[in-house]
C-alpha cells in the first residue's frame, strides 16, 4: 500500500480542481438569486423555474433529445454491425483499409467532419434540420460505438456462435440469441457514449442544421454571446446532470460486464 | 454358442453412416487432412486418436459443417454434405471448451436446440427433464453455467448436444478438463448413454487409454492421415506400424534383418553373436529386409535362470526398476546396449522380491508374442 503523502494529496486536489472547479462554479451560480452572474445574492431556484417557462429553451431541449436518441440508436446499430464484420468477417479484400477507415473519424477534426457532411447534405436534402443533424451525429458517433463493441467482440468465444449454429440457429438467430445478449453491456455503453456525444456537440450540429432546428448547445452558444444569464447556468447544470448519469450508468455496466466476463473465463478455465 | 458381436464394418451389406471420400483439407499451403477415405457405421463409437495438430478437430469440424473440404466428399447417410449448412445437419457437437451459453440457465441451455426445432412446449419440457435426469443435473437446472463445477458443465454440454437426438454426436476431447477419477467414471457414463440412445459417437482424444476404453473402433492419425483403424484389442495386439505400436501403450521396438524360416515365421537378426528373434507373422518380407520387432513389456517373462525350451531367450542386466504398486517395470540392458522394458505383476510383497538393480536376468517370450513390422 502506498502512503498518502502531501505531494499526492496536492496533485490530486490540483488535478480535480482544474477539471471540476469551472463546473462547480457554474452549478453554484445556477442557484444564485441575483441576475448578475458574478455577484452572489443568496440561494434560489428561480432560474430553473424561469427555464421551464422559456419555450425557446424547451424547444431546443426537445430537439436535442430527439436528435440524441435517434442518432445514438442509428450509430449503435451501424457501429455494432461494423464491429461484427471487422472482428468476425475473417479476411476479405481491403479489410485493413476498411477497419482503418472506420476508426479514422476518431481523430478527424470536428470542423472538417462538419464541413464535409455539410457539403454532402447540401445537394441531397432540399432542407437541412433535425434529420440532417441525426445523420451527421450517427456518422461520427458510429466509430466510437464500433470501437467499444469490437473490443468486446475480440474476447468473445467464437465457439459459442458455432454451438448456436450447431443447435439449429441460422447465422442471424445465432447473433440475436447468443452474441447480442452477451455483448449487450458493451452495446449499451456504446449507445450511452453516442448519446452524450450528440448531446454536447456544437460544431457538427452547426454545420448540418437548418433554419428550424436548434439544439441546446447551439442555443447556449448564441445566448452567451449576448451575455451570460443565470438561466443558461441552470440549463448547463441540468445537462451536466444528464451526462453524469449517463457516464455513471455506462461505467457501471462496463464494470459489470467485465466482472461477468471474468467469471465466465474462470468458469471456462475451471 | 455364437455371440452377436457388433462389427458392421465386417459386413459388406451394411451401409456406412459417414463416408469420407478422398477428403483433403488445406489451410493455405498447409495440408491438415490428406486425401482421407474412411467409413463410419451407425451406432459405432468411433475414436480418433493422434498427437496434437494431426487433424482430429479438423475432421470433426468438417462433419459438423464448420469447415468445407478442399477436395473430396463427405457423405452422411448417403447424402453429400457439401451444400448443407451446420444448422441443417442431423449432427451435434460437444465442444472442447463446452461452449455453454453463459447468459442462459442450464435448463435453457439444454432447451436451446429444441426450441429451434419448433417443438411443442410440453414436449420440450419433457425432453429437457429427460436429459437432466440422464446426466444427473436435475437439481442444478436453474443455475447458470458458471455456478456449477467443471465436471457438471461437461455433463450439461453433453446433455445439450444429445437433446436433439442427433444421428451423429461429435465429441471433441470431451473429458480433457476432468481429473482421472471423474474421467473414468464419465467414460463409462458415455458408453452407457451411447448404448441407451443408439446414437453414433465420434470422439476425439489424445489419450490412448480413453480411446481403448470407450471405442468400438480406434483410428490412429498422423499428419492428416489415418494410419490404422481397428478394434481396441486388434490395434493393441496387431499394430500395422511402429508408429501405431508406439502410440498405443508401451512397446519395445527392436530393429533387425528378417530371414524366412521353415515354419512360416521369421528370424530377425538384431545383434552380432546373438540368437535371432523368432516370430510368427502374416506379413510377407523379403530376405534380409529391414524389420522391426514390436514387443509389449507385459508379454516378456523375467527369470533368474534360462527357461527350458523357450523360443526366445536373452540374457540382460537390470538397469532400473519402476515400481507402480500392482506391477513393476524392469529396464533391462541387452548385449549391444539395446534397452528392453519388461513388466511383471507384483504377486509378492516388496521385501520378498527376488530381482534387484545390476542383477543378471533372462528375458523370454513366445513365438507369437511379438509383431513383426515393416515400418
Ligand atoms: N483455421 C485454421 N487455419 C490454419 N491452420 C489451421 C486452422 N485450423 C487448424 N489448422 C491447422 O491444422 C492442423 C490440424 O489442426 P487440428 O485439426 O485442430 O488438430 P488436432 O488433431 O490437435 O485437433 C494444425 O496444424 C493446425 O495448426
Ligand atoms: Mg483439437
Amino acid at each position: 500500500m502506498k502512503r498518502f503523502t502531501w505531494f499526492n494529496a496536492t496533485s490530486l486536489t490540483l488535478g480535480f480542481a482544474f477539471l471540476y472547479l469551472p463546473m462547480i462554479i457554474l452549478v453554484i451560480y445556477s442557484f444564485n438569486a441575483s441576475k448578475l452572474v458574478t455577484v452572489w445574492a443568496g440561494f434560489s431556484t428561480k432560474w430553473y423555474g424561469e427555464l421551464m417557462r422559456n419555450d425557446q429553451m424547451l424547444d431546443a431541449a426537445w430537439v436535442t433529445i430527439k436528435v440524441a436518441v435517434a442518432s445514438s440508436t442509428l450509430a449503435t446499430i451501424l457501429g455494432t454491425m461494423a464491429a461484427y464484420v471487422m472482428v468476425r468477417g475473417g479476411r476479405f479484400m481491403g479489410r485493413t483499409l476498411f477497419s482503418g477507415m472506420i476508426f479514422a473519424p476518431l481523430v478527424m477534426p470536428e470542423v472538417i467532419t462538419g464541413l464535409s457532411l455539410f457539403l454532402l447534405f447540401k445537394p441531397i436534402f432540399t432542407q437541412m434540420g433535425a434529420h440532417t443533424i441525426i445523420l451527421a451525429h450517427a456518422t461520427f458517433a458510429m466509430c466510437y460505438v464500433s470501437v467499444v463493441v469490437s473490443s468486446r467482440l475480440v474476447s468473445f468465444d467464437k465457439s459459442l456462435e458455432e454451438a448456436a449454429l450447431d443447435l439449429g440457429c441460422t447465422p442471424f438467430e445465432s447473433f440475436r440469441l447468443v452474441t447480442l445478449p452477451i455483448i449487450a453491456p458493451a452495446v449499451i455503453s456504446g449507445w450511452l457514449l453516442a448519446f452524450t456525444l450528440s448531446l454536447d456537440d456544437l460544431v457538427i450540429a452547426n454545420f448540418t442544421t437548418g433554419p428550424d432546428a436548434t439544439t441546446l448547445p447551439m442555443k447556449i452558444w448564441s445566448a452567451v454571446r449576448l451575455g451570460v444569464n443565470p438561466q443558461i447556468n441552470a440549463l448547463s447544470t441540468l445537462m451536466i446532470g444528464v451526462v453524469t448519469i449517463g457516464v455513471i450508468i455506462a461505467s457501471i455496466s462496463t464494470k459489470r460486464a467485465a466482472l461477468r466476463q471474468k467469471a465466465d473465463e474462470q468458469a471456462a478455465a475451471g | 454358442m455364437t455371440l452377436d458381436v457388433f462389427a458392421p464394418w465386417e459386413d459388406p451389406t451394411e451401409k456406412p453412416l459417414i463416408q469420407f471420400k478422398g477428403v483433403t483439407k488445406r489451410y493455405g499451403s498447409f495440408t491438415a487432412i490428406d486425401n482421407l477415405t474412411q467409413d463410419i457405421y451407425a451406432r459405432e463409437f468411433f475414436a480418433l486418436l493422434g498427437p496434437s495438430g494431426c487433424g482430429k478437430t479438423t475432421m470433426m469440424r468438417m462433419l459438423a459443417g464448420f469447415e468445407t473440404p478442399t477436395e473430396g466428399q463427405i457423405l452422411i447417410a448417403g447424402q453429400d454434405m457439401a451444400a448443407v449448412p451446420p444448422n441443417e445437419r442431423a449432427v451435434n457437437m460437444m465442444f472442447q471448451s463446452y461452449a455453454l451459453f453463459p447468459h442462459l440457465s442450464i435448463w435453457d441451455n439444454i432447451a436451446f436446440g429444441l426450441r429451434r426445432m419448433k417443438m411443442p412446449k410440453a414436449q420440450i419440457e419433457e425432453r429437457v427433464e429427460d436429459m437432466l435426469r440422464l446426466t444427473r443435473m436435475t437439481q442444478f437446472s436453474r443455475r447458470k453455467p458458471h455456478q456449477v463445477s467443471g465436471g457438471q458443465r461437461q455433463r450439461v454440454a453433453l446433455a445439450r448436444s444429445l437433446a436433439r437426438a442427433p444421428k451423429l454426436l461429435l465429441l471433441d476431447e470431451p473429458l480433457g478438463a476432468l481429473d482421472k477419477k471423474l474421467r473414468e467414471e464419465t467414460q463409462f457414463e458415455l458408453m452407457d448413454i451411447q448404448e441407451k440412445t443408439g446414437t453414433t459417437f465420434v470422439i476425439v482424444t489424445h489419450d490412448q487409454e480413453e480411446a481403448m476404453t470407450v471405442a468400438s473402433r480406434v483410428a490412429v492419425m498422423d499428419h492428416g492421415k489415418i494410419i490404422q483403424v481397428s478394434t481396441p484389442p486388434k490395434i493393441y495386439e496387431e499394430p500395422n506400424s511402429v508408429y501405431v505400436a508406439d502410440f498405443i501403450g508401451d512397446v519395445n521396438i527392436i530393429e533387425g534383418a528378417a530371414h524366412k524360416t521353415s515354419d512360416d515365421g521369421y528370424d530377425i537378426k538384431w545383434a552380432e553373436g546373438q540368437e535371432p528373434i523368432h516370430a510368427k507373422t502374416t506379413a510377407v518380407l523379403n530376405e534380409g529386409q529391414k524389420a522391426f520387432v514390436a514387443l509389449r513389456p507385459e508379454k516378456i517373462s523375467i527369470a533368474e535362470e534360462k527357461p527350458e525350451g523357450a523360443v526366445n531367450a536373452v540374457k540382460g542386466k537390470i538397469i532400473d526398476i519402476g515400481y507402480l504398486g500392482n506391477i513393476s517395470t524392469y529396464h533391462v540392458e541387452l548385449p549391444g546396449g539395446v534397452m528392453v522394458k519388461a513388466q511383471a505383476t507384483n504377486t509378492r510383497r516388496l521385501s520378498r522380491r527376488n530381482f534387484s538393480w545390476e542383477d543378471e536376468v533372462w528375458l523370454s517370450w513366445t513365438l507369437t508374442a511379438a509383431s513383426v513390422l515393416e515400418r
